[in-house]
């Protein structure tokens, strides 16, 4: 998911170096001291490097992903089977705009500009979410993404609105604010299509529900004992619940809903466990995930290429209105 | 205590040592929104504008989508001058021994009701 930048970035990366000064120590102890306190860390207060590495990366991620998440649900506005539906996806749509941008801001005030993140987005250095590199095929995949895509990442967003960076977590708070009505659309229009749909378009919500499941539960990253920065981001209070424990929480809630709506989770092996009281699943392809996130997956270079060309085709607008800006004031100040 | 601008605060430029490469970046603004009439505007957040009149309309399109205001302040992120952080505690710190100045300081018979 949005987190998925801690587990893709080396053990080494940004690693604390051994030696340091008598200052820097002092520093060290009382932001640890801080953390530990359950303090929040502001942009100016003193942080440790590999910290402030940390945040950037995953904040400039989940920022890449709400941005390029746009790209496979606008391939639907245009169409939506009804202008209620067309309304409420452009409303959506907009949404991923707007926290895309809360937490540009948020990675802003760690000390990289804008236009430093969106190089590395666009040079392909950066990394976002692997879910959005699979295609959107039926509009039953604006339902499925709704119920599990956001579904998922609301699980994973929540506890960051509790994240130790001030500024990460009150962009949290707002996204998560506005997040829920992301999934309840979702569903809402599954169940609409399950109810009172013909056979054809029940089928249709199957299809994308077998095609959208596993991409969704490895949304929360590979499984603990492959998450090499987990314990680190954990004691930093970044992270706050393993990948694993997260998934089985998205699982449990969702193998329910499921029931609900009246249709089958892709995986034979899901069933009801008594003992540990969750369900349990079958194993994940993980060779497909890291495939997807190493940039084979069956959308990465469209929506790449769609990003740069958007950016590359804006660059006269955003030109022409700094001229503007720039020839407005002096009439300003003469006035 | 040396004020440091606002910008540097919230952008963490120079702190970094590292001024933006892009000279066409849109500079930052801040945003303060007052969420219904009686109260304060508050600030909820930055974003990037040419001009002051783009950051009032990204403003409302990017912090007010559901009626969160009936009124909205932007200002240029570098005009603000701010209280410089790492000087928190000898500014602030003072005043956590002057109980006196709060009214639950006084104890006073219960018969002068609710003074």
């Amino acid at each position: 998911m949005y987190t998925q930048a801690m587990d893709t970035m080396g053990k080494e990366e940004g690693a604390p170096k051994a030696v340091r000064s008598a200052d820097e120590l002092a520093h060290q102890e009382r932001f640890d001291a801080r953390i530990d306190a359950g303090d929040f860390i502001e942009a100016k207060d003193w942080m440790p490097e590999h910290y402030r590495k940390t945040l950037v990366r995953q904040i400039s991620q989940h920022a890449h992903s709400e941005i390029v998440g746009m790209l496979p649900e606008g391939n639907w506005i245009s169409r939506a089977p009804t202008l209620k539906r067309k309304a409420i996806l452009l409303a959506k749509v907009q949404d991923e705009a707007g926290h895309g941008l809360y937490l540009y801001a948020a990675a802003e005030t760690l000390g990289i500009s804008r236009d430093q993140l969106f190089d590395a987005l666009h040079s392909g250095k950066a990394k976002y979410s692997s879910i959005f590199n699979y295609p959107t095929l039926t509009w039953a995949d604006m339902g499925v993404i709704g119920w599990l895509v956001d579904g998922a990442a609301i699980m994973n967003q929540v506890p960051l609105c509790r994240c130790s960076y001030a500024p990460y977590a009150r962009a949290m708070v707002r996204i998560c604010r506005e997040e829920s009505f992301h999934q309840r659309q979702g569903f809402e229009s599954l169940l609409t299509m399950m109810s009172h749909g013909t056979d054809a378009q029940k089928a249709m919500v199957q299809d994308a529900v077998d095609r959208w499941w596993w991409p969704s539960i490895m949304m929360f990253g590979p499984p603990d004992t492959e998450s090499p920065n987990s314990e680190q981001s954990m004691k930093w209070g970044i992270k706050r619940i393993s990948n694993d424990d997260l998934r089985q929480k998205f699982i449990d809630a969702t193998a329910e809903q499921a029931k609900i709506l009246g249709v089958t989770l892709p995986d034979p092996a899901l069933r009801w466990n008594e003992e540990r009281d969750h369900y349990d699943f079958g194993a994940i392809d993980w060779n497909e995930f890291w495939q997807v996130v190493g940039g084979e997956g069956p959308c990465n270079r469209e929506r790449l290429a769609a990003r740069v060309k958007a950016w590359d085709d804006g660059a006269w607008v955003r030109e022409a209105a700094l001229a503007h800006a720039a020839k407005q004031q002096p009439l300003k100040e003469a006035a | 205590m040396s004020p440091a601008p606002i910008q540097e605060v919230i952008a963490g430029t120079k702190a970094e040592g590292t001024p933006s490469p892009h000279k066409a970046e849109w500079p930052l603004w801040e945003v303060f929104v007052r969420s219904k009439a009686g109260l304060d505007h508050k600030h909820c957040g930055s974003l990037h504008a040419a001009d002051p009149q783009m950051a009032i309309q990204l403003a409302r399109d990017v912090y007010t989508r559901r009626q969160e205001g009936t009124s909205v302040w932007v200002i240029r992120s570098d005009q603000i001058t701010a209280s410089d952080p790492g000087e928190k505690a000898s500014y602030f710190d003072p005043m956590e021994d002057k109980v006196y100045r709060h009214p639950t300081f006084y104890e006073l018979p219960k018969a002068l009701d609710h003074m």
